[in-house]
């Protein structure tokens, strides 16, 4: 499958950009990011909670496959403006230095649109960190664990 | 010292990625290099000084010339550095758009 995800850390610059077209209405898309049970569904995570609006504050838990706890990370929105825009904090709670977040959602056809996730970090040693962080592994296999209650469902 | 951060400032300068763009088809010689620049000789010295520290590139003598090779398998080490990020990613992105659909054909 052709990979459509596009992920680009610009040489000494403590930003990481990641891009995505989706098959999918922008409506549906920015939707995804701001529905605490959908949210849940495909980050993997559980919800703590979700206040999706200007100054509202979210909490997510991440546990590996056998139930112990991965991380829980937090943040606050600054700014949602639905369809097209998403700007907030994030913080891996007692691991890592808070980083800012700008979401820019496009709308490129009536059923396609596209994500544009700007990271910026406090430093470039924490940018590089945040690529190598060693727990990616258990959170793909909490998605493969979903993967199959998806496919139950289906 | 952090050598994989000083990879990373090493292209961080648009001058040294040019080189290494330069000699990524064929091995060069220091003076070969600074002609297709117009920064000064002692200059592209200093770049090719911070691209051989980090191995990004290797030097090989030849007779009375050095010629200036890229290291491909560096290279390659800062382009494994972002994959296992990306495939997360990706990972993520693609189990949104199945969940998505999901929500939309039960509407």
């Amino acid at each position: 499958m052709e990979r459509k995800t596009k992920v680009h850390a610009e040489a000494g610059k403590q930003v990481l950009t990641i891009t995505r077209e989706f098959d999918l209405p922008v409506e549906l898309l920015f939707k995804a990011h701001t529905e605490a049970e959908l949210l849940e569904q495909w980050m993997g995570t559980k919800v703590l909670k979700l206040e999706a609006k200007k100054h509202g504050s979210w909490q997510i838990e991440t546990s590996f496959p056998n139930g112990n706890l991965a991380f829980r990370a937090s943040g606050v929105f600054h700014e949602i403006i639905p369809n097209q825009k998403i700007i907030r904090t994030f913080e891996m709670e007692n691991i890592f230095d808070v980083q800012l977040e700008f979401f820019d959602f496009e709308r490129l056809t009536g059923d396609v649109s596209k994500l544009t996730m700007q990271f910026v970090f406090r430093s470039l040693a924490l940018r590089d960190q945040m690529l190598q962080m060693p727990f990616a592994q258990g959170l793909n296999m909490a998605h493969n664990r979903l993967q199959e209650i998806l496919n139950q469902i289906k | 010292m952090n050598l994989r951060r000083d990879v990373f400032q090493a292209i961080a300068d648009p001058t040294r990625r040019a080189i290494l763009l330069l000699v990524a088809s064929q091995s060069m010689t220091a003076g070969a290099i600074a002609a297709n620049f117009d920064s000064a000789r002692p200059t592209i010295s200093k770049h090719l000084q911070i691209l051989t520290e980090c191995e990004l590139l290797r030097q090989e003598q030849s007779g009375r010339e050095v010629h200036y090779y890229l290291n491909a398998k560096r290279m390659k080490a800062i382009a494994d550095f972002l994959e296992p990020f990306r495939n997360l990613w990706d990972d993520r992105f693609n189990k949104l758009e199945s969940v998505m659909k999901n929500v939309k054909s039960k509407k």
